[in-house]
This record gives structure tokens, C-alpha cells and sequence, in this order.
């Protein structure tokens, strides 16, 4: 409790101590530029340059802690790819053909494209069908509700979830696992499911599509309701069936928010790490990207140089979607 | 929304995929609750979907030792029951763990040495021996029960006091709390001069957070390790500090923070803004009384996010965090947990519940602002 009390204290000091920065630097402002009780010449004066001055006071703040927290590491992390395992001897191009040559970087990427081609895919699909069909119905919100939940789960929290439903018991005991239970009361055998090669992937992902679900439909959900009455009407009248109108006039008019919700998945989805290194840590080839940079980082004492170089395979996967959103923002703001 | 014409076999089979999917949705979390409150003996040999029926287990106990044997009617007793306070129905029972059902409850066995042992269904043992027992460990039992079923809190109380899981609770809420407020704070101000102030290089400075918005949080680990090392080194207070976590989150959270907040803002309507310029506010006094009122749907939304990131957060707790005791989050302390005790599914179970309670009643308490927040972030 001590420690709470501590951590309030401090978080009201710094509370107060950025609306000091605010408060007071907008101040000094005022009094070095006044722009009142002086000859009108002056007040202009000062004014133009207090315009000029203030944006940069409301955004320091911010500038200076996404440069040291975002830009700065950026571009050291590029630096330090070329280095080795302490940051400090320059060792060229050494850590990149360690990357590419070795087995572990192909099974992560492989993985890693697995993870970008199903959990987008199924996340996006079940996303719609779902938000179609609750719109329906009276008790849609109540349902959409239960299943948007899921995002506010850890995923290490989801992941002990996932790992008491795989669970699996030897022989003849009773399996407490509910997939394992399933497949016992069909007949079948039990199965160490994280366990088994490949199809262990997926049953890793399967715990992602189940919290992503809620996003995608939510967003999905509320562009459905943004689709003119006319058109679906004027589609009724022309005969067309649920399947046609869906197909041909719902999917192709919120085609632009499907792919936002794509490519926040994909996004999400080259970053995964904790569902990975609570199922398995990357064991029975299920190593992804981000776990194993997260490893590289720490194994042996850490290796920076190759942790960066995996963080850089990252990065660089991401620089598309980078670019299309900016292109997508600037289009944007243009129109208004 | 239209609805088709075909009427009621539709509906009925969108109600009944509806139920479908939402069952799917739902039965992890709450096969992780029932299981989390069930009997740990029970919770290990059924699964929860038979937490309301009585089960068969499996069980074995030690008699109690021959030094509390009586001596009745010329026979050495030892009595006692295997049930102990438990309810419960004993069908079979056995001497020994190749053997454990050999004997129907009520009948009597015979062991080594002319010993006699009888499990009535109560659970009530009686050993029996003509000549004096030897040894000083009882006789184990083994035997199976009809238990009913058994609800408790139990594994709670255990978690948050052996496990440590009430202190990391505290330690989350050290790392959330600052880190919710901070990033708003800062973000506010910098919306507003992206939104509604000109000066050169707006364009670009909105492109950058736009930019900022998907870098992967990977990128920042290593140099951000590397520069915490050295003002560790330089303060002497070490790389891993409340304070650096709170920033490092804030940093994090900050493009979305913003962008976020500036679509919010520039939202707002112009003519109040130019308005209150006219009467000589200056932006100072804009923002102060007009922008921050106004934005409290949009602040809202993103303190639910980042609130709920913070919290489930574990990579950055576990690269800026220390693990000692002082330090582990609940994230944190779920995983070790993982580790260590990968099978005692009442302390996961439990301990996963704890986590996640907090971010559930935030999230189903605050829903609307979380909803508007999303689409305010992702549709355009």
C-alpha cells in the first residue's frame, strides 16, 4: 500500500509539474510578448511572434518523448544491427548473414506469414458475418457485447485460457481439456494439440482470431449502418436475394473499412509475442519474429546486434502499411 | 436494415448461428471462472462442464499411524476416515496403487501379515492386526469416491497470499495509473496545436504521428535498454524504475494519443474557436476552457485504451521492469506462474481470473466511450 501511495504522490507531482510547464511557460510567454496596455504597433508585433512561438511550447512535450521514445530508437536500432552483441565493435553486414543463414530466422518468418495470412483473414471474415447478423436481431447488442469481451483480456491472460482448453492427459484419464474432452467423447484420441508440428500454429492463432473477432466486428458493425437504406432497397426491388445484396452491395460499399481493420490486424498481428511465449516460448516450431528478437535480446546476456536485426525484418514488414496510412491521412485532410 | 422476406426459417437460423458463435466466444472465459472456483482435487480429474454433478475420483490417503492403535476385544485397531471433512460416497477401495479397486466398499481386505483392512461407504476405515502393528507410517488407502460437487475460494485466497499475486496487483496499478494520465495530458496540448494552430511544418509533424502510429514497439527495446542503462547509471537508481516504465508507456501510447485527440478536436466546430480569438483569448485560454471540456469523449475513450493496454501489457514490464517482488506485474507474475506451476490449473485458472477482472469491468463498464474510441481510430 505503501507503494501505491508512493506512485500517487509521484503521479500527482507529475501531473502537476506538466500543468506547471503549461501554465507557466504560456506565462512567460505573455509577459516577455505582452499583447494588451501597449502601442498598437507593439501588441502586433509581439502577437505575430507569440503565434509563432506558442505551437512549439503545446507541442514540445510530445516531440521530445516520441523522438527519444520512437524516432531516436529507430534509427539506432538500424545503427546497431551493424554491431555486435554489446553495441560496440562495428561488425558490417555479419549480423545479416548470420539472420539469413540461419534455420530459426526461416521457420519465425514462415510462422510469421502463416500468422498474417489466417489470423487478418478469419478475424476480418467471422468479424462481418457476425456484425451482419447481430444487426438483425434484438438481442445483437447483447451478443455483440459477449463477443467483443475477448479485447479485454491480456493475451497472457488468454493465453492460460487457450492452454486449459488444449490440455491434455495421457491415456485413459478423464481429459479436462474441453478439446480433448470433445474429441474423447466422439471416439476419437486424445492429442497433445500445441505440441503438434504445423498444426500447432494454428491453434496459437485460433487464440488471437478470438480477441480480434470484437474489433472487427465493431468497427465492421458501424459501417453497415453507415450503407444508404436506398441502395439495399433499390436491390430488393431488382430481385436480388440476402447472399446477392450482400455480396454485390454491403461488401463492396464498407470495402475501405475492411481493409483498415486488415491491415490494424496485420499490424497487431507481426508484433505478436506473449500468446507465443506463454503457449510454447517458441518450442515445437512455432517461433515467431517478435519472440524471437525478445529472446535474442536476453539470450546468453543479450545479443543487441541480432536482436536488432530481427527487429529491422520487423520493421521493414510494417513499412508498407506505414506508407499507405500516411498516403490514406493526407488524402484525408486535403478533403477538408 | 432490410429484412428478407423469407420471414421466420431465416431468422431462426441467424438466431441460432448468433447463439452458436457467441457460445464460442464465451465458454473459454467461463470454463476458466467455473474451474476457478471449483475443489482443486476436483478440478484436476473432470473437467468444469461437470462441475455441477458429482464426480468419481480417484483418491489415496494414509491411515493413521500405529501408534494410535486400541486394543479392542483382543485385536489392534487402528480407525479413522478417509473422507476426512469431505462429503463424499466410497464405492471401491485397494491397498495398493497397482490394485486400487479391488474391494467394493463394506467388504474386507486382507494385506500382509494377517493385517485386515475394511473402507465402509462413509469413508470409515477400520485396520485390524491379531498381533501388536509395527512401523510408523500408516497404511495408505486407495479408493474411489462419488464426491459432490464442491465450490470454493480457496485457490483466491492462496494466489493472493502464497502466490504473491496481491502485491503484483498493486504493482500493476502502480504502472497504470501514472501511465494512463501522463500520455492524456501531454497529447491534449499537442492535438490542439495540430488541430487548430498554423505554423510551418504542421503537415509533416501530422504525417510523423500518422508514421509513428504502426513503428513496432520491437524497434524501441534495445537502444531504449541501452539509454536506460546509462541515466540508470548516471541517477544510480538502476535501469529498471517505476519512472521509466511510466514514460516508456507514455511514449508508446502517445501517437495514437494524439491522432486520436486531433481527429477529435479538429472535429470541433470552428466558429467557437475563432470567436473566442476575436475576444482576445489567447490559445492558452481556448484550449483551457473550451477544447478541454468539450474533448471528454475523446479523452475518455483513449484512457480506456490506454488502460486497458497498460494493464495487459507484459513485454514492456518484462524489459523495463525488474522481476523481484517490488517490481512484477500481474502479467508478469501470471507467466512465472505458467512456468512454474504449468499444471496446478487452480492456481492458473485463479490467478488468470484476478488479472483479467479489472480490464473486464472496465470494459464492460465504459463500453460506449471504448466503441467510440475504435471508430474514431480506425473508420474514415
Amino acid at each position: 500500500m505503501g507503494q501505491l501511495a508512493t506512485a500517487l504522490v509521484t503521479m500527482i507531482l507529475g501531473v502537476l509539474a506538466c500543468a506547471a510547464y503549461f501554465y507557466g511557460s504560456n506565462a512567460l510567454l505573455d509577459l516577455i510578448f505582452p499583447g494588451k496596455n501597449r502601442p498598437a504597433s507593439e501588441i502586433a508585433r509581439n502577437l505575430r511572434i507569440s503565434n509563432r512561438i506558442r505551437p512549439w511550447l503545446f507541442l514540445g512535450p510530445a516531440v521530445l518523448i516520441l523522438t527519444f521514445y520512437l524516432f531516436y530508437p529507430v534509427v539506432d536500432s538500424l545503427r546497431l544491427s551493424f554491431f555486435g552483441r554489446t553495441g560496440e565493435e562495428f561488425v558490417g553486414l555479419s549480423n545479416y548473414t548470420w539472420l539469413f543463414g540461419s534455420e530459426e530466422f526461416y521457420e519465425s518468418f514462415r510462422n510469421n506469414m502463416l500468422w498474417l495470412i489466417f489470423v487478418p483473414t478469419a478475424a476480418t471474415f467471422f468479424g462481418l458475418v457476425i456484425a451482419t447478423m447481430t444487426d438483425r436481431i434484438w438481442w445483437g447488442n447483447i451478443a455483440k457485447s459477449l463477443i467483443f469481451m475477448p479485447m479485454a483480456i491480456s493475451f497472457i491472460g488468454a493465453s492460460v485460457i487457450w492452454k486449459f482448453i488444449y490440455d491434455y492427459r495421457s491415456g485413459g484419464d478423464p481429459q479436462i481439456g474441453l478439446l480433448n474432452a470433445i474429441v474423447v467423447f466422439f471416439g476419437g484420441d486424445p492429442q497433445p494439440w500445441i505440441t503438434i508440428p504445423f498444426w500447432n500454429n494454428f491453434f496459437l492463432m485460433i487464440i488471437l482470431v478470438w480477441i480480434q473477432t470484437g474489433f472487427a466486428m465493431v468497427i465492421l458493425s458501424a459501417a453497415l449502418r453507415g450503407i444508404p437504406d436506398e441502395t439495399i432497397e433499390a436491390a430488393v426491388l431488382d430481385g436480388a436475394n440476402g447472399v446477392q445484396i450482400f455480396f454485390k452491395i454491403m461488401v463492396p460499399q464498407i470495402w475501405g473499412t475492411i481493409a483498415v481493420v486488415w491491415t490494424t490486424i496485420t499490424i497487431l498481428v507481426l508484433k505478436v509475442f506473449d500468446i507465443v511465449l506463454a503457449m510454447t516460448n517458441g518450442q515445437w516450431g512455432t517461433q515467431v519474429l517478435a519472440n524471437q528478437m525478445f529472446d535474442w535480446m536476453f539470450r546468453g546476456g543479450g545479443d543487441f546486434g541480432r536482436g536488432a536485426v530481427v527487429a529491422i525484418v520487423i520493421m521493414v514488414l510494417v513499412i508498407p502499411i506505414m506508407v499507405w496510412n500516411i498516403k490514406r491521412a493526407n488524402a484525408e485532410m486535403e478533403g477538408r | 436494415m432490410v429484412i428478407s422476406k423469407k420471414g421466420s426459417a431465416l431468422t431462426a437460423v441467424v438466431h441460432l448461428t448468433v447463439l452458436f458463435l457467441v457460445v464460442m466466444w464465451t465458454i473459454p472465459t467461463a470454463g476458466l471462472f467455473i474451474s476457478s472456483i471449483r475443489d482443486k482435487d476436483q478440478l484436476s480429474t473432470s473437467g468444469w462442464w461437470t462441475a455441477l454433478s458429482t464426480s468419481e475420483q480417484r483418491l489415496v490417503e494414509r491411515a493413521a499411524s500405529p501408534e494410535s492403535q486400541t486394543q479392542e476385544n483382543g485385536l489392534w485397531v487402528i480407525r479413522g476416515n478417509v473422507l476426512g471433512d469431505s462429503e463424499g460416497e466410497v464405492t471401491r477401495f485397494g491397498s495398493s496403487s497397482l490394485k486400487p479397486e479391488d474391494f467394493a466398499a463394506g467388504e474386507t481386505a486382507e494385506l500382509r501379515r494377517g493385517i485386515r483392512l475394511q473402507v465402509m461407504a462413509n469413508g470409515d476405515y477400520e485396520i485390524s492386526s491379531e498381533t501388536e502393528m509395527q512401523g510408523r507410517r500408516g497404511q495408505r488407502i486407495f479408493y474411489t469416491a462419488e464426491v459432490p460437487p464442491r465450490f470454493t475460494l480457496d485457490n483466491y485466497r492462496e494466489v493472493l497470499g502464497a502466490e504473491g499475486l496481491g502485491k503484483s496487483f498493486i504493482n500493476s496499478l502502480t504502472v497504470t495509473i501514472p501511465a494512463t494520465i501522463i500520455p492524456i495530458l501531454i497529447a491534449a496540448f499537442a492535438a490542439y496545436a495540430l488541430a487548430w494552430m498554423k505554423f510551418p511544418g504542421r503537415g509533416l509533424l501530422i504525417a510523423a504521428v500518422v508514421g509513428l502510429l504502426v513503428v513496432p514497439l520491437q524497434m524501441s527495446l534495445i537502444p531504449l535498454l541501452k539509454s536506460y542503462n546509462v541515466i540508470g547509471e548516471f541517477f544510480g537508481v538502476g535501469a529498471k524504475t517505476y519512472v521509466g516504465i511510466w514514460l516508456a508507456h507514455t511514449g508508446f501510447g502517445l501517437p495514437l494519443a494524439i491522432y486520436l485527440l486531433r481527429n477529435y478536436i479538429a472535429g470541433l466546430p470552428g466558429e467557437i474557436i475563432e470567436s473566442a480569438r476575436v475576444d482576445g483569448a489567447s490559445d492558452f485560454d481556448i484550449f483551457r476552457k473550451i477544447i478541454l471540456p468539450l474533448s471528454f469523449p475523446a479523452l475518455a475513450s483513449f484512457a480506456i485504451f490506454q488502460f486497458l493496454w497498460v494493464w495487459n501489457d507484459l513485454l514492456i514490464a518484462m524489459v523495463f521492469l525488474g522481476n523481484n517482488e517490488d517490481q512484477l506485474v500481474m502479467t508478469g507474475q501470471l507467466r512465472e506462474l505458467l512456468g512454474s506451476r504449468g499444471g496446478n490449473w487452480e492456481i492458473l485458472t485463479a490467478s488468470a481470473f484476478i488479472t483479467i477482472i479489472i480490464p473486464l469491468c472496465v470494459f464492460f463498464g465504459l463500453q460506449r466511450y471504448l466503441v467510440r474510441g475504435l471508430l474514431a481510430g480506425s473508420v474514415k
